[in-house]
């Protein structure tokens, strides 16, 4: 673990992506006895999820640590039909400084980055141009996203353009229908011929796990996406009904462990939508930590997929450096 | 550390929960546990130290009660009870307010609890004190219902109730709720290593306004204990150690008093190849990790099936590497401190002893505490001490399986039968095996669920009782009708010519569908009142009952028929009975020198009798409890297993067939013991049973005198329960053979029923377990 330990301090420009620094996923034969086998225990694993924020509690400086390294670990993202020029450059000075710097200077802490920022294509050259200089990718949602059902040629084509656009990562969403009939060989096809297109740039498979009926599907869809070369998974596009969730997480990440056991790759894990506090984000590095290990605790295994997290992380830290509770307008917004 | 470095490690750090307020609360009372006697505190001595286990330090010094205070206690409880049984309405209302209060100062009864305790703060605040809440708030309800729903029964007076260490405030819910909801009144001794949650407590039910003498605490040792279980109570109510409940249970041999316990486990954790293996690797922590494996139901045996047995073992290890072992006051920790050093040193010995492979969670342990690690022991046969022995720490053994089948049978290769887990995707084979273990509780796919409307409880040697639901709450009611004392049958007596029709009928044994010369080669002669020779019957001996049990053990297959089944062959009794109905009236009248009419009486009342148990057959029924999770919990109704039957004088026909139909409604294999006076009622029956059907072996008849054979029934190690209404058989000498191996006893303590009039629910509640089955559900 301690060679990312870097991370913390010397953030590059590249760090972020999990081919810097470990071998890439580089897929494996879909394997149909593995995906048939995959159990997933709702209730067990609904428990779980419960108990887990009682059974994990991070305080005082240690709990200001584990905010500042998730504010590292956020995809600041901007989906939105409005989107223009000038809020994408808006967006991405806040990932550049995404806390006050006499908090962090208060804290002890060096300058710190969000781990990208998450645009649509038409915003990704605004995007690259307004982080230059600064370790931080652009990350591009893909492939007819959120429902992903416009021409198969034309979202391979999109992946193409956005990787040409500079895109470092790309947010590809599934075929929900390819899970929900059980059609694990399209899946995979899907999956590999996305991972195809992107080339270097890195590939994280949006499973829109709200979508896919059952915590069966999630982990069965979510081995056939890393056995087709997933770098990370992620849960939904922040445009379904419900979106990442304590159970789908451990769900995933459960599928990720097995995946690293079976191959030795290890992929990362996104959750995307709905978690908007401080607390939340906590809960999720702990789970990371409990099922996976502290080595998914860095930019190049963990993202999340938030837009408001930011802005209560920013809160809590300033109640820490203050002991008064503060107020939205006291930082800049995104 | 400072942030930066913490940024870069990402370690958890202290999250500790302030021990201050407690610490305080004790300090402002003296810092002495002591007795709550009539509404008041004292008298409080420091006889001995009540510690921290986390850090050795003492918090308080503790009261030990003398049998005077318990004498004390008991009168006060003796001087509340009518009052407090009076009126049901007012005690919802008392006990609604304890829950209210309880949540109220449920900060204060965590800590105190951990505290004093050693477990996890996580554990007391998320579990142990918001399940005793739920625990007054549903016995509230109980209280408020107990009249309409449970009419003929009554209170059983004053209730005994002495707790274990391991869930100290909980186990004082799960014992005080019920039976003050049921209008008992309470001495209660907590156990000598944590007393304090039950001080709060005590001043919590001042406030909630429970009358003086209606709740009382002794604190103590196991000297008071055994002075409280000798004290002048109607009832005892124990958990604890299967040992220290064999002896509770030869203490009040011949007592009459009502006794239930709830004892130790080694509960197997089954899971299948098709489980899903995370969460039933995470439901280890629950099961064995949770409260440092000091639970009675903790799921200590691990039975894996054989082809995932190695993936199994090795993501287990992974998991158990990340269990955080420490201070119990700290809000991250899953493993807190044992409960005292005396448990700790049997915890290492049994450890040190093993010759299996042993696995601990990597780490050091923290300094000064009573701390063991996680440990996990593989490669042990069934016949490993460790397999079969409660260690009751944080250690699990595991073996391996091959077959559903032979997981039940290692499964239930034991003398306990508290829980039971299993884990499977496959719900045709969670419901196949759940009815087949041999425990009071049995979860799928989950572990260590508690409510309070759910019975929790034991068979074999982990007790008898049921504690919550209404299951829990008639354990502390008793059947309101009235009681005649049992009275040996004046029979005529031999006359010094007797006559006889040159005819020989002698009854011999009913063993395994068979008649059977009695063993001993010994028999007695009956004679009506003119001198006539009616028959001879059989001196059973001990050989004769050991056949009987044995003929009865095989007939398994019977627990295993529909109600339905069983429904007819018990209508086909009675009507083969009606059919000789002037026959078995004759013989009545023959023994017992009674008239025609109250004979042909007694006829037509057998005949009803097994009509009602006929109808009970498969009516008597379980019930879905409404817990609080999404799934179900099947309160199932099993038979009791094999019941010794030692039948009365009064109504030798009555008396015999309502306990033999009542068993048998429920699937029970017996072995009777016919009135002592007139067995010859019984032994007619013979040809009732031949010819209705009743499979081999499920009714087994021994004659001869009770004294000789009530000692071999109630010493029987593979006899389930012993009935006795005899007044020819020695209740203190059975109950204290009983002991045994725990056999459940009902007893004619108090008198006979009369047998015309009995509510059957009485005999098919002593007839019955429940196994609560817990199905949590949802895709």
């Amino acid at each position: 673990m301690t060679d990312t330990l870097h991370h913390a301090t010397t953030t590059t420009a590249t760090d972020q992506l999990p081919q810097v620094h470990l071998p890439r996923n580089t897929g494996m034969e879909l394997d149909l006895d593995w995906v048939a086998s995959v159990q997933a225990n709702t209730s067990a694993i609904e428990r779980r999820a419960a108990t887990l924020p009682g059974r994990r509690s991070v305080k005082k400086s240690y709990q200001a640590a584990w905010l500042a390294k998730a504010i590292t670990l956020i995809d600041l993202t901007t989906l939105a039909g409005d989107d223009t020029e000038g809020r994408v450059r808006r967006l991405c000075a806040k990932a550049r400084q995404p806390v006050r710097a006499d908090l962090l200077d208060a804290l002890g802490l060096p300058p710190l980055t969000t781990g990208a920022v998450c645009v649509y294509h038409d915003m990704i050259e605004v995007a690259v141009e307004a982080l230059e200089g600064t370790n931080i990718p652009v990350a591009a949602v893909s492939t007819g996203f959120p429902a992903g059902l416009s021409p198969f040629e034309l979202r391979v084509k999109e992946i193409e353009m956005s990787v040409a656009a500079g895109a470092d990562e790309i947010d590809i969403v599934i075929s929900r229908r390819h899970v929900l009939t059980g059609n694990w060989q399209a899946l995979y096809d899907e999956m590999k011929t996305f991972r195809e297109a992107c080339g270097e740039a890195h590939v994280k498979a949006i499973l829109a796990t709200g979508e896919l009926g059952t915590l069966r599907n999630v982990a069965k869809a979510s081995l056939v996406c890393m056995m087709a070369g997933a770098d990370f998974i992620k849960t939904s596009t922040g445009k379904e009904s419900v979106n990442a969730t304590l159970p789908v997480s451990l769900t995933m990440i459960r599928a990720i462990r097995a995946f690293e056991a079976r191959t030795g790759y290890k992929v990362g894990y996104k959750p995307a939508g709905g978690i908007s506090k401080a607390k939340d984000a906590l809960v999720y590095l702990s789970l990371m930590k409990e099922e996976l290990g502290n080595r998914w605790l860095q930019p190049d295994l963990f993202r999340f997929g938030a837009s408001s997290l930011l802005g209560d992380i920013e809160r809590q830290l300033e109640h820490h450096v203050t002991g008064a509770y503060s107020a939205g307008w006291r930082h800049p917004m995104a | 550390m400072n942030t930066q470095e913490i940024f870069e490690t990402m370690d958890y750090g202290p999250a500790p929960e302030s021990s201050a307020e407690a610490l305080a609360w004790l300090a402002e009372r003296g810092g002495i546990a002591g007795h709550f006697i009539n509404g008041a505190w004292g008298p409080v001595r420091d006889d001995f130290p009540s510690n921290n286990p986390a850090t050795g330090e003492k918090l308080a010094g503790v009261t030990k009660g003398t049998p005077e205070e318990v004498a004390k206690a008991v009168a006060a409880a003796r001087k509340a009870q009518p009052k407090w049984a009076k009126d049901s309405h007012q005690r919802a209302r008392i006990l609604y307010a304890i829950a209210r209060l309880m949540q109220k100062h449920s900060r204060l009864l965590a800590t105190m609890e951990s505290l004093d305790n050693g477990k996890p703060i996580r554990e007391s605040r998320d579990i142990d004190v918001p399940l005793a809440i739920r625990h007054f708030y549903y016995h509230a309800g109980l209280a408020q219902l107990v009249d309409s729903e449970m009419p003929g029964f009554a209170p059983m007076g004053v209730c005994g109730q002495i707790i274990p260490w391991n869930f100290p405030l909980l186990m004082l819910a799960w014992k005080i709720a019920p039976a003050l909801a049921a209008g008992n009144t309470v001495v209660l001794k907590p156990a000598e290593y944590t007393s304090l949650s039950a001080m709060v407590f005590a001043e919590i039910c001042q406030e909630a306004g429970v009358p003086p003498g209606v709740l009382n605490i002794i604190t103590g040792d196991g000297e008071t204990g055994a002075a409280l279980v000798d004290a002048d109570v109607d009832k005892i109510a124990f958990t604890g150690s299967t040992a220290v409940g064999r002896r509770i249970r030869e203490q009040t041999a011949g007592s009459g008093k009502s006794l239930t316990l709830e004892l130790g486990g080694k509960s197997p954790y089954i899971v299948f190849e098709d489980a899903d293996i995370d969460s039933a690797i995470e439901g280890l922590v629950d099961a064995i990790w949770f409260n440092q494996g000091q639970v009675c139901c903790a799921g200590s045996r691990l039975l894996v099936q054989e082809g995932i047995a190695e993936d199994f073992h090795e993501r287990l290890k992974a998991r158990m590497a990340n269990l955080r072992i420490g201070d119990p006051m700290d809000k991250c920790i899953d493993v807190g401190a044992i409960v005292d050093p005396v448990q700790h040193a049997a915890i290492t010995k049994m450890v040190s002893e093993t010759e299996g492979e042993v696995y601990q969670a990597p780490g050091t342990l923290p300094e000064g505490g009573c701390f063991y690690p996680p440990t996990l022991i593989t490669g042990l046969s069934s016949a490993a001490p460790l397999m079969q022995e409660e260690i009751f720490g944080p250690v699990l053994v595991s073996t391996t399986f091959r077959t559903p089948g032979e997981a039940v049978e290692i499964a239930n290769n034991t003398r306990y039968g508290l829980a039971a887990t299993l884990w499977t995707e496959n719900l045709n084979l969670a419901l196949d095996i759940a009815p087949k273990l041999a425990a009071g509780v049995v979860w799928v796919n989950a572990t260590n669920l508690f409510d309070a409307a759910a019975p929790f409880g034991g068979v074999r040697e982990s007790g008898y009782g049921r504690e919550g639901g209404w299951e829990g709450l008639s354990a502390y009611l008793q059947p309101s009708a009235k009681l005649t004392e049992a009275k040996p049958l004046s029979v005529p007596a031999a006359p010094d010519t007797p006559k006889t029709d040159g005819l020989d009928r002698t009854a011999k044994m009913y063993i395994g569908g068979k008649q059977a010369r009695p063993d001993g080669g010994y028999s007695r002669a009956h004679y009506d009142k003119s001198g006539t020779l009616l028959g001879h019957t059989g001196l059973g001996n001990r050989k004769d009952i050991r056949n009987a049990v044995e003929a009865a053990a095989g007939a398994k297959g019977w627990s295993k028929t529909s109600g339905h089944l069983r429904a007819q062959i018990l209508y086909y009794m009675a009507e083969n009975l009606s059919a000789r109905a002037t026959e078995f009236g004759d013989r009545i009248r023959a023994l017992t020198n009674t008239s025609a009419s109250k004979a042909s009486a007694e006829v037509e009342a057998t005949i009803r009798t097994l009509f009602t148990y006929a109808a009970f057959a498969d009516k008597y029924d379980g019930a879905a409890k409404g817990v609080p999770i999404r799934g179900i919990a099947l309160a199932m109704r099993e038979p009791i297993g094999t019941i010794g039957v030692l039948a009365p004088d009064d109504a030798p026909l009555l008396g015999s067939v309502t306990l033999l139909a009542a068993a048998l409604s429920m699937g029970n294999r017996v072995v009777l013991a016919p009135s002592e006076a007139a067995p010859l009622a019984a032994t007619d029956l013979y040809q009732v049973l031949e010819t209705s059907d009743v499979p081999a072996g499920v009714v087994n008849i021994v004659t001869g005198l009770h004294k000789d054979l009530a000692p071999t029934l109630a010493s029987h190690g593979n006899l389930d329960a012993l009935w006795s209404f005899s007044p020819h058989a020695d209740k203190a000498a059975l109950e204290q053979a009983s002991a045994g191996n725990l056999k459940r006893t009902w007893v004619n303590h108090g008198g006979n029923p009369n047998w015309a009039t009995l509510d059957p629910k009485t005999a098919l509640a002593h007839a019955t377990e429940t196994k609560t089955i817990w199905v949590p559900y949802g895709e």
